[in-house]
């Protein structure tokens, strides 16, 4: 730039030679060159001012428009990164300890109508008639025909169905998609599974829910999407459930029986292998809980976890082993079992007389009323008690189902003497089949408490002592002496030396007051095999009679124990037990086992 | 000198702005398939559903038994009884059984009859 000065020389020479002052023309310079300066300032400061005003309608209108397209747009969920497997909101598999499947959801579709978009009702409902017989067609059309707007016509469609109402081709009948649940293997298990039916329910979706059984135990972990459809695993397994049922249900046939109980239960852990409680009923096709007659002939009652019953003979073992333990007697001891006894107005007799005294040993064996109450009266009613509730028999089971808080047993408020000897011999208290099963598994596995389950766990955790080992393989031995040439000589099963006791209690009258003269419980509770107990088995038949000879058979050594022998002749093998030798008793060397 | 500096600055913003761009476009990609693939593993997850639920059904210890019944003559299937367990000395080596086996065989079995 050329910058102008401030004397120009020919202005200061024209300005001396006219006599002015030369110093004005240097302060116009001056002022001109400022108010030049400052034109120039403004026009830079009002450049910048277009730029930020510029700049900031720039980003309001910016943020304006992302505000306005947040408004219009539907809500989206960001997604910056890929989340692992997606939630499965699937109600979970129930599986058996092998993992083979016996609860599963099946994708279906269910069936509703809007009548008011219908074109032809009549058709619509004579084709509905003819795809689904129990449907009527008169009653479809009445509804098709009036004045509602919507109405569920199935709630489960099977692809065939869903194809055939389909090929109606009636706008007015829709479909919605369901999840239902599926017991694929029918009746089998189906007091331990219990089903499951609709919760709420909508056109696009309806929830699962558990109804009995484990399913309602266990329906908030088998809904629970966290659990991301994990299996519940149970201690049943497929094939031995199936082979105890079976056996049972035949033996329930043969015996004439209205229904029947069986549990196997490992003797060690409490597992469950198998409950079987018959007359059963399909999952699939729960039917509804009856309305009159007694609940408890219902095939929704549970016997095995339900049932209270009075079990019989086979609670002497309870009275023995707590002599033994308490140190009163030795197997060995004679007893008084001379009869009747009395007490008060009560006559106490045995099934048949043994004479004038039995050894503990041989009161198993044999089965002495009198010899059981000699022993509890030893022990008093309180000891008694304590016993007894150490072993679970005053409140429910804690097998995983919620049927099992119905089992609560039901024993005298009032614990008299006479309660004493009745219960040594198994009656005043009522349990369930379970609390006998467990009770047995802690008297043989070497004294340690089982608490029995149905949820497959990694690992189990020993209950406390109850009895000493010692006293545990006493147990063992008279128990397999009943079977040996006891009571129960029926449920010998070669090679896998069965030990177990007997029991055959009157029923008692459902409306109070005494028990009935011919109808019988009876029970047998046994463990096998009798040297290194693995599992234990209970069969208890709901009156039973075998009228093959002369007069009818009520007796658990003829109806109880030859299902149970044919049971475990058919499940040991599956379970791996080979047949084996039985050791030789040693009398007097310890064996301890797990 | 100045020039340099502010042209590589230049170039390198819009290098990364190139690089941001891609990875954008990228990421929306994997993402697209990572649904697909979602998409594709409950198809899988329901079929699969539905296999095992058919093939339990199919397995179900009553059609089995019915099948074993209905085949019997060609298949002879009974249930697994306990002497069917053999011993390691039941199998033959070289094709030969041990002189002693069967004898010992019939004892113990006879032991475990009695």
């Amino acid at each position: 730039m050329i910058r102008k000065p401030l004397r120009p020389l020919a202005l200061v020479l024209e300005a001396r030679a006219a006599g002015r002052n030369p110093g004005d023309i240097e302060r116009e310079n001056i002022r001109a060159r400022h108010e030049q300066a400052r034109d120039a300032s403004r026009t830079r400061a009002e450049s910048r001012l277009l730029v930020l005003i510029f700049a900031f309608i720039s980003l309001f209108a910016l943020v304006a428009v992302r505000m306005g397209a947040l408004a219009i747009s539907d809500p989206v969920e960001h997604q910056t990164s890929y989340s692992g497997p997606s939630i499965i909101a699937q109600r979970g598999n129930i599986v058996d300890r092998q993992g083979r499947i016996l609860a599963t959801n099946l994708d279906t579709y269910s069936l509703y109508a809007t009548p008011q978009s219908m074109i032809e009702p009549e058709l619509a409902a004579e084709g509905l008639a003819a795809i689904f017989p129990e449907l009527d067609e008169q009653e479809l059309l009445k509804l098709f025909t009036g004045k509602r707007k919507f109405l569920w016509v199935k709630k489960k469609l099977s692809p065939e169905q869903k194809q055939a109402v389909h090929d109606l081709g009636e706008p007015g009948l829709k479909f919605g998609p369901r999840e239902v649940r599926l017991y694929p293997n029918g009746s089998l298990a189906s007091h331990v599974l219990g089903g499951a039916s609709f919760g709420r329910e909508d056109v696009a979706a309806a929830e699962v829910v558990g109804v009995a059984g484990i399913e309602k135990e266990f329906d908030s972990f088998l809904r629970n999407p966290a659990n991301g459809g994990q299996d519940l695993a149970l201690t049943l397994d497929l094939s031995i459930q199936s082979a105890v049922e079976e056996v049972l249900r035949g033996g329930m046939t043969l015996m004439n029986a209205k229904g029947a109980a069986g549990i196997l239960l490992d003797a060690n852990t409490g597992e469950i292998v198998s409950l079987v409680s018959l007359p059963d009923f399909d999952p699939n096709d729960r039917p509804a809980p009856p309305t009159k007659g007694n609940p408890a002939d219902s095939p929704l009652f549970n016997r095995a976890v339900q049932g209270v019953y009075e079990l019989g003979s086979t609670f002497k073992i309870f009275a023995a082993a707590q002599a033994l333990e308490m140190g009163l007697v030795t197997p060995d001891t004679m007893v008084d079992i001379r009869g009747p006894l009395t007490w008060g107005k009560f006559r106490i007799k045995d099934f048949k007389d043994y004479g004038a005294e039995l050894s503990v040993h041989d009161i198993i064996r044999k089965s002495s009323n009198i010899g059981s109450a000699r022993l509890a009266l030893q022990i008093g009613a309180e000891k008694q008690q304590e016993f007894l509730k150490s072993l679970g028999f005053f409140e429910q089971t804690s097998v995983e189902m919620v049927e099992a808080k119905g089992g609560k047993p039901k024993y005298p408020a009032d614990w008299t003497e006479l309660s004493t000897i009745t219960i040594s011999y198994g009656h005043g208290l009522s349990v369930t089949p379970m609390h006998l099963a467990a009770g047995y598994a802690t008297l043989v596995n070497g004294g340690f408490k089982v608490t029995p389950t149905l949820v497959k766990q990694d690992f189990y955790e020993r209950g406390p002592r109850i009895v000493s080992p010692e006293t545990s393989r006493q147990t063992r031995e008279m128990l397999r002496s009943v079977v040996k040439d006891g009571t129960a000589t029926f449920g010998n099963v070669p090679g896998y030396a069965v030990a177990g006791k007997t029991g055959t209690a009157d029923k008692a009258i459902e409306t109070g007051g005494g028990y009935y003269e011919d109808r019988v419980i009876s029970t047998f509770a046994s463990a096998f095999p009798a040297y290194d107990p693995q599992y234990v088995l209970v069969v208890t038949l709901d009156e039973p009679e075998l009228s093959t000879g002369i007069e009818p058979k009520r007796t658990a050594g003829w109806t109880a124990v030859p299902i149970a022998a044919e049971i475990i002749t058919r499940v040991a093998p599956l379970l791996g037990l080979r047949p084996e030798i039985e050791p030789v008793t040693q009398a007097g060397v310890t064996t301890s086992s797990n | 000198m100045k020039i340099i500096v502010y042209a590589a600055i230049f170039m390198m913003v819009i290098a990364q702005g190139f690089w941001a761009y891609t990875e954008n476009y990228e990421t929306q990609k994997s993402l697209k398939t990572a649904k697909q693939l979602q998409t594709e593993i409950a198809a899988a997850r329901t079929q699969m559903g539905v296999l095992n639920a058919e093939w339990a059904y199919l397995n179900r210890p009553d059609r089995l038994r019915d099948l074993v019944d209905m085949n019997f003559d060609r298949l002879r299937l009974l249930p697994l009884r306990p002497e069917q367990f053999g011993q390691v000395a039941e199998v033959p080596r070289n094709g030969v059984l041990a002189d002693d086996f069967i004898e010992r065989v019939t004892v113990s079995v006879l032991e475990v009859e009695e």
